[in-house]
């Protein structure tokens, strides 16, 4: 079997699991919606100004979204203690995570195509820079707290108060990418600078880390 | 510990020479340095200031050579492999301690000289993000269960490693695309010459204080995982005892 067949197959599992239980979906779409009205509540939706703070907004509803799934994609391996039986296969650890990390991008892509309209319909938007550029923001953004956050919840699962952990190291190092998305968001959504720099700095930040992700997955699975 | 018979007073005598560098440096810098030209005696702070932000920058270079050695030596030598984390830890906490010293003798510092405590200045804000990181690293050690979290820790600091220039970047295009006040003085307009000696002499010093905490530091540590060895080895020994 090839590589990409191992990945395709941990994927499928992801996926097959998310489809009977539909936990982490239904949790996290819920959850960025919440986000979203109790901002609407700490600033002025309609205001001009909405399309200035929106970007960020987006972002942190669905970065604590994210988190709140992320966690749980891993704790279903330690039932039965599947995480052992899958520390013994002959295929390489990296498809584990790479399988994962995919899963988790599907679950919060569909996350944000749902999320999208109804933050465009409550917050008044219309896209004054170029709005097809959103289509690259969105995925690069998306696989930058994806990748990161799989790979970390991994790294915090056999620690104590996991659910605290992850949040705790998965922010400081994902401030770049963070700052990153926001800016090109509020760039697309202003039309008042160029998102050009910024779509660079989130390709680089992508290859950097999932270079490293791919690289120390080992280190981490079989880490005592 | 056959080392501590020599070591000991190596660190004793290290430790004295640092008390005498920094009584040294200290009186230069408040003292007998000329007072700036612009900003008068408060100036004096920046031989305080700058010597430790230049050494917060270094100490976090120790964490993460120590830490890929850890992870070179972690199966092939694991006894070499706690030495490296050890060094990890010790020169983690000192990055936590001189960057807490940095970030805060700077606000005295702004809050004087620009009238703020603290702007998001691109040196500021990349301070403020390691300082960040190297807590979150700590954090994680303190929260992961034993056995795993020299590992953990070691593979954090590879990621932070990886994140440091990224943040430098991505801080220094955010504030050029959204300028902030530009602020007058400091220390860029270059240093009067007869101000060189306290600035050397301060970095000398609390470069010798860093080292003394970083091998102060080191040497608890190893101390604690010789304990933690005994007492895994007596545990294994008494349920020996039991099963005979």
């Amino acid at each position: 079997m090839t590589y990409f067949g191992h990945v395709f197959v941990h994927l499928r599992k992801d996926l097959q699991l998310e489809w009977r239980s539909r936990d982490s979906i239904n949790g996290m779409l819920f959850f960025a919606l919440l986000v979203v009205v109790v901002f609407a509540f700490a600033f002025d939706p309609t205001a001009a100004t909405s399309r200035q703070i929106a970007g960020g907004i987006v972002w942190v509803a669905l970065l604590f979204a994210a988190v709140t799934a992320l966690n749980q994609s891993w704790t279903r391996e330690l039932r039965n203690r599947v995480l052992d039986a899958q520390r013994m296969l002959p295929s390489p650890p990296s498809a584990l995570f790479l399988g994962k990390a995919l899963a988790n991008l599907l679950f919060v892509a569909l996350v944000e195509a749902v999320l999208t309209p109804l933050f465009i319909v409550f917050y008044n938007l219309h896209a004054l820079g170029q709005g097809w550029m959103l289509a690259i923001v969105m995925p690069l953004g998306t696989w930058a707290l994806v990748c990161n956050g799989t790979f970390f919840a991994a790294l915090g699962l056999r620690t104590r108060n996991r659910e605290l952990l992850l949040p705790l190291i998965l922010f400081p190092i994902s401030i770049p990418a963070l700052l990153g998305m926001m800016q090109a968001t509020t760039a697309i959504l202003s039309g008042e600078f160029e998102p050009g720099p910024w779509i660079r700095l989130l390709i680089a930040y992508n290859i950097a880390f999932t270079t490293a992700c791919l690289l120390l997955f080992e280190t981490v699975l079989s880490a005592e | 510990m056959q080392h501590s018979r020599i070591l000991g007073p190596v660190g004793i005598v290290w430790f004295l020479a640092t008390l005498v560098a920094i009584a040294y440096a200290t009186r230069l810098g408040l003292f007998l340095a000329p007072v700036d030209a612009l900003q008068g005696n408060v100036f004096r702070i920046f031989f305080y200031h700058v010597p430790h932000s230049m050494l917060s920058l270094l100490f976090p270079y120790v964490n993460f050579i120590a830490s890929v050695f850890y992870l070179y030596w972690r199966q092939r030598n694991p006894l070499k492999a706690l030495t490296a984390d050890a060094v990890a830890i010790a020169s983690a906490e000192i990055t936590i301690v001189y960057s807490s010293i940095c970030l805060w003798t700077g606000m005295l510092w702004g809050r004087v000289e620009w009238g703020l405590w603290w702007t998001w200045d691109a040196r500021l804000t990349s301070m403020l993000l390691l300082w960040l990181l190297y807590v979150s690293y700590l954090m994680l050690r303190k929260l992961s269960s034993t056995g795993q979290t020299q590992t953990l820790a070691a593979v954090l600091s590879v990621f932070a490693a990886i994140d440091v220039p990224i943040v430098y970047m991505s801080i220094r295009w955010w504030r050029t695309q959204h300028p902030a006040p530009v602020f007058g003085g400091g220390a860029d307009s270059g240093l009067d010459k007869s101000m060189y000696p306290a600035f050397i002499w301060n970095i000398i010093g609390w470069a010798m204080w860093g080292i003394f905490l970083l091998a102060f530091r080191y040497a608890l540590e190893r101390r604690r995982q010789a304990f933690e060895q005994d007492a895994a080895l007596q545990a294994i020994e008494a349920s020996l005892e039991i099963a005979k």
